[in-house]
């Protein structure tokens, strides 16, 4: 996914915006190009705030990928069958494929992927709030692809047409492979809906859990969400998170139907004259809680990447000491 | 566990290489040094498991008594596999984890190669699929050999300490037995002490890129085709294996 702008309510430990001065013709030029949807091309000029509105949503998305192997880690080696354990190993392996070509991406507006993994490692940068939260159950493996790679196509496939052309290429690619995501998700939790007593308990159990983290995922309210308005008039988003919320909402009501698991809100009504489904009130407060890394397992996360990127320091030396001693003997040879 | 037919047996072992070598690697997702290694790791991996699930549903199909790979490898005891002892070998860090691969892949690649030619079609088939994918394996194993042997004091000093704690159990590769001698003779298993001076060769040439030399000889130690293995099977197999024991008869 894992687009969520979690900015909105951290203003104050961010560091202060200078309100640097553009020049007004080339914004002007600029803002014409966005609003008739051409691409905007890492070379090309573009105002600062735009820069960096991109480099924070596109790392933040980068670490949620990277992050996000880790609850889905979790449960391949317990994995119930050959093949469900090579999906889930080929799923956790395209979730850190989309992380290198998000990286990528943002290394195109001049930050190196070094300085994106420190200011995730310093809890400076954000990543999708959804992944501190535990995978108890096989189930979870289920709920995970079908509600939250679910809502990651939601978020993502607008981003097929977001103005900054790198990121809009790379979403291409990573909507197919969510797509597939999803459904692996689905047929794991209809796999277990339709099974023993247990199995079922696990998919609604998983369920319960995993629904309003999944609806937190599309960020704040729009009333609360200050970016989302110059990020639409700039097209790097291209439907507010309340719009794409309610689109999760009525696409995946009916799934849960069709395979008899029930949704953990009184709340959920049909709306005729809206033409959507009504929901409950959405938890904010745990929401910007688990945003400020108060989640139940976010300590456990970091740890888990902190960890893997010191104990394997020594070995990204070695490659960089060994490719220089390459390099020279090339050299002293020609 | 009746005794199995021994053509049976055979594809048993080649399946229990890669599905404990894959378990082992999937171990590593989400937690490699690097994003490139996680990708390299998962995907080697992703393979093992493949001909995992290849070789374990053939032997299911030879002893036709309606297990099914899932079967043979969910629901079997440490006595009842037959991989060999190398491939069960826990992680370690990273240098030991590249000395497993190096070590196997290689002897994988030269067994798979024979493979293609053996009179069984089936065997033939999976192994002219395998070799292909080992043989990016034994390259990619081999490279970081050759980084990390000639890189920095720490990844040279951890590249031989990985060789050193792995070399013990590289003699129990090329072992046959009488099931595989009698097979080899009727040219469907492979003969794999015939493929002992091809793998010292492709080794010593990465040693010496590495700038590294053989690790000290050792006592072989054997028994994993005869199922007496080595303390972490068990731990391995009690992880692998939880949700088949824990909810029998359920599908997934």
């Amino acid at each position: 996914m894992y687009t969520t702008d979690l900015s909105g309510k951290d203003k104050k430990k961010s560091e202060p915006t200078p309100l640097k001065q553009e020049d007004p013709k080339l914004l002007a030029a600029f803002e014409a190009r966005v609003a008739n949807d051409e691409f905007i091309e890492p070379k090309d000029w573009m105002p600062e705030a735009y820069r960096r509105t991109l480099v924070r949503q596109i790392s933040q998305h980068a670490h949620s990928e990277i992050v996000g192997m880790l609850p889905e880690g979790n449960w391949i080696t317990r994995a119930p069958s050959l093949r469900r354990k090579a999906i889930l190993l080929a799923k956790v392996q395209d979730e850190g494929g989309h992380g290198l070509y998000l990286y990528a991406a943002a290394e195109t507006l001049g930050t190196s992927r070094a300085e994106m993994i420190e200011a995730l490692h310093s809890g400076k940068a954000k990543y999708s709030t959804i992944f501190n939260y535990p995978t108890l159950t096989w189930a979870d493996i289920g709920a995970i692809g079908w509600l939250v790679d679910g809502a990651a196509i939601m978020n993502q496939v607008p981003l097929q047409r977001t103005s900054f052309g790198p990121y809009a290429r790379a979403m291409v690619r990573v909507c197919k492979e969510e797509s597939f995501h999803q459904r692996q998700g689905y047929e794991i939790m209809m796999a277990l809906a339709g099974g023993s007593r247990e199995q079922k308990r696990m998919a609604q159990d998983a369920l319960a859990r995993w629904w309003w983290p999944s609806l937190m995922m599309f960020g704040p309210p729009d009333d609360k969400s200050p970016n989302t308005e110059q990020s639409i008039r700039w097209r790097i988003k291209r439907e507010t998170n309340d719009e794409l919320r309610q689109k999760f909402v009525d696409v995946s009501v009916p799934q849960a139907e069709a395979i008899g698991l029930s949704i953990p809100d009184k709340k959920l009504k049909w709306n005729e004259a809206r033409g959507h489904y009504d929901y409950g009130e959405i938890d904010w407060e745990e929401f910007y809680a688990v945003v400020r890394g108060e989640g139940s397992v976010a300590k456990e996360r970091m740890q888990a990447r902190v960890k893997a990127w010191e104990d394997g320091a020594w070995v990204r030396d070695a490659a960089l000491v060994h490719a220089a001693k390459r390099t020279a003997a090339k050299i002293a040879a020609e | 566990m009746a005794k199995l037919p021994p053509l049976a047996q055979y594809a048993l072992r080649l399946g229990d290489d890669a599905l404990i070598l894959g378990q082992r690697l999937s171990e590593w997702c989400g937690h490699a040094p690097a994003l490139e290694i996680d990708l390299s790791l998962a995907n080697i991996a992703l393979d093992l498991v493949g001909q995992a699930t290849h070789f374990l549903g053939l032997a299911g199909e030879i002893e036709a008594k309606g297990r099914d790979a899932d079967a043979l490898a969910f629901k079997r005891d440490v006595l009842d596999f037959s991989n060999c002892l190398l491939v069960e070998q826990p992680n370690g860090d990273f240098a030991r984890t590249i000395a497993r691969q190096f070590l196997f892949s290689h002897f994988q690649e030269l067994q798979f190669g024979a493979l293609t030619g053996s009179t069984d079609p089936r065997l033939a088939a999976i192994a002219a699929k395998a070799v292909k994918e080992v043989a990016y394996h034994a390259r990619l194993a081999s490279d970081w050999v050759a980084r990390l042997g000639d890189g920095t004091d720490e990844s040279r000093a951890r590249m031989i300490a990985g060789l050193d704690w792995m070399w013990r159990f590289v003699d129990e590769l090329f072992v046959l037995d009488a099931i595989e001698t009698k097979l080899a003779s009727q040219g469907i298993a492979v003969d794999k002490p015939a493929l002992r001076a091809a793998w010292d060769a492709r080794i010593d040439g990465v040693l010496a890129e590495a700038t590294l030399s053989r690790p000290a000889p050792h006592r072989p130690v054997l028994g994993g085709r005869e199922g007496h293995h080595s303390e972490h099977l068990g731990h391995l197999l009690s992880e692998m294996q939880f949700l088949q024991r824990a909810y029998p008869g359920a599908t997934w």
